[in-house]
């Protein structure tokens, strides 16, 4: 009887580890199922590298390329400003903070991530935003710099923590044996722990970057929404998930328009699936 | 030559001036909506429907709403969560499953919120038919959150010392037994940090529920889980920009409750990981 019992235990258990695996494949299932039937109208390559993106008018012109290159530049303007904002912040952290103060930034970090983006949306709309529009003396504060900005924030918390624990997983030893040969504390963490933690920091870099790719609410409520090949940080553009979030509501399920967002799904899942493995193999590597 | 020391002073400063450049307008942001939000905050905004068009009135269905999406979420990513991690922890050999599963969950955390608001409207909403309702938007926040709830309670259970298993193992117990009386009772407080936390991530979200139960506004409260419900983040979502000329405090006002309900969700868990390091029996 007990064997019995243990062996359905067992069961549930492997199928429960088997879930995510199964949801994984759900979703990639179900955006290609969605996705895949736009094709039937527009070339994939026309899709890619279409340069309008005018889902409702008739015939539809559905060309995302001006959504991919808002995507990078947003992406590309957080980046910037949130890598080495976080990273010397996780140098600090981990390798100068006293004690005490360390988990009050600890903490702090973990506040940041925690606030939703749609809060972090609207405090950008209303304080960064006219800042935005009155420093640079523009005509509306929505921009892709506007976005950056605030995105900048999002992908922080991300690369503090990761590039934290890699330079604390950096072995004791490297550390001593620099002290040793005199050096200061500050070579040590440049000419040492940067090193030795190098593939961890890649890596805290990648899912930062691959955070701010994916975000969503923040990036809808501030960047302007103008469906425009972009040409600079200082005018408003659209990103590929600000698309599907903003249109779905609209897109009449089965139509054209509503198979071409699940499109821009599949796009967003490669993108993330590639920067997700790709940094779980250099967090390994380390180990 | 330079000056290693004088070096070391700038660099140390810059580092600090990076961290001050994170640290300070998190607080800012924190102080700024707690100060302007706090006059809005009243018995009446707490428990009321939302009047005028949303210009007036509370915010009440829009907290019910939440609560019931948090909770679905949890009843359904909890159970499944925990099974994952004890699998992953304890039964798991170093195979190529196990790689596939962890990589699985590694990129479950990282597929971006709005695709898994797809994901449901195709699966749930249309697919299974639950139309866009408290079901549907529960089961998507609770595949969103199931990451986070196996990484946490992975850990959690990998930390109980291995010797804790061996004698229960020697004492005749069996696996299950092992497990049931003697890691998860020890893991608990990890797994339910980790379950707080996700309460918290998915009280926050609003793009994998915009197709998937949120309503802009619904005049009255939810009957069944095939209703649709309002929504906290979405609400704030609406009032901000969908909706014009609403009063400021109401937007400050709403967005301090949704802060307020993630950040206490936050500090409980970090209270509870505090409380268990410090009682830790190894």
């Amino acid at each position: 009887m007990r064997r019995i019992k243990e062996f359905i235990i067992e069961k549930f258990i492997l199928l429960s580890g088997l879930a995510s695996v199964l949801f994984v494949a759900l979703i990639f299932l179900f955006l290609l199922k969605e996705g895949l039937a736009v094709f039937k109208s527009v070339t994939p390559l026309d899709f890619l590298f279409g340069k309008s993106w005018y889902p409702i008018s008739e015939p539809a012109r559905l060309g995302i390329l001006p959504l991919i290159l808002g995507s990078l530049l947003v992406t590309l303007g957080a980046a910037v400003i949130s890598i080495p904002i976080g990273v010397a912040c996780a140098i600090y952290i981990a390798e100068v903070a006293p004690a005490r103060l360390k988990e009050v930034l600890k903490a702090g970090v973990e506040l940041l991530a925690a606030i939703p983006s749609v809060v972090l949306g609207f405090i950008g709309m209303i304080t960064l935003v006219p800042w935005v529009k009155s420093v640079f003396g523009l005509p509306t504060g929505l921009t892709a710099l506007s976005g950056s900005i605030i995105l900048a924030f999002m992908a922080m918390p991300t690369i503090v923590s990761i590039a934290e624990d890699a330079l604390y997983s950096v072995p004791k030893s490297y550390k001593e044996g620099a002290f040793a040969l005199g050096a200061t504390h500050w070579q040590t963490i440049y000419r040492v722990m940067l090193p030795a933690a190098s593939s961890g920091i890649l890596a805290a870099v990648m899912l930062g970057v691959g955070r701010v790719i994916g975000e969503t609410m923040a990036v809808m409520m501030i960047t302007g929404n103008a469906a425009v090949m972009p040409r600079s940080f200082l005018e408003p553009i659209r990103t590929l998930t600000a698309t599907i979030a903003a249109e779905m509501g609209e897109a009449v399920v089965g139509s054209e328009h509503y198979f071409a967002l699940f499109t821009i799904g599949i796009v967003l899942f490669i993108i993330s699936f590639v920067i997700n493995v790709s940094a779980d193999l250099f967090l390994h590597k380390r180990q | 030559m330079r000056n290693p020391q004088r070096s070391q002073r700038l660099a140390f400063s810059l580092l600090f001036l990076a961290t001050l450049l994170i640290v300070v307008p998190v607080g800012m942001v924190i102080v700024i909506i707690c100060q302007k939000g706090i006059g809005a905050i009243n018995w009446q905004f707490l428990t009321d429907m939302p009047r005028q068009g949303m210009r007036a009135g509370g915010i009440f269905p829009a907290i019910i709403g939440t609560i019931y999406l948090v909770l679905g979420a949890i009843v359904f990513a909890l159970p499944i969560g925990v099974m994952a991690a004890i699998y992953l922890s304890e039964y798991s050999r170093d195979n190529l499953l196990t790689r596939v599963i962890k990589l699985a969950i590694v990129n479950l955390a990282g597929v971006p919120s709005v695709v898994y608001g797809l994901f449901g409207l195709a699966l749930f909403v249309v697919f299974f038919r639950f139309g866009a309702s408290i079901l549907s938007g529960s089961l998507t926040l609770g595949v969103m959150i199931l990451p986070l709830i196996v990484t946490a309670s992975r850990e959690a259970l990998e930390s109980v010392p291995y010797s804790f298993r061996e004698v229960s193992l020697s004492l005749g117990a069996s696996k299950w037994q092992t497990i049931r009386h003697i890691v998860l009772p020890n893991a608990v407080s990890g797994i339910l940090t980790g379950t707080i936390l996700g309460l918290g991530r998915a009280a926050g979200e609003t793009a994998p529920i915009l197709f998937t139960v949120a309503a802009f506004y619904l005049p009255q409260l939810p009957h069944s889980i095939f209703d649709q419900v309002m929504a906290l983040p979405y609400h704030l979502y609406v009032i901000s920009t969908q909706v014009p000329n609403v009063d400021e405090k109401i937007r400050y006002g709403t967005a301090l409750v949704l802060l307020t309900l993630v950040l206490f969700m936050n500090l409980v868990a970090i209270i509870v990981r505090y409380q268990f390091r410090k009682r830790k029996k190894w």
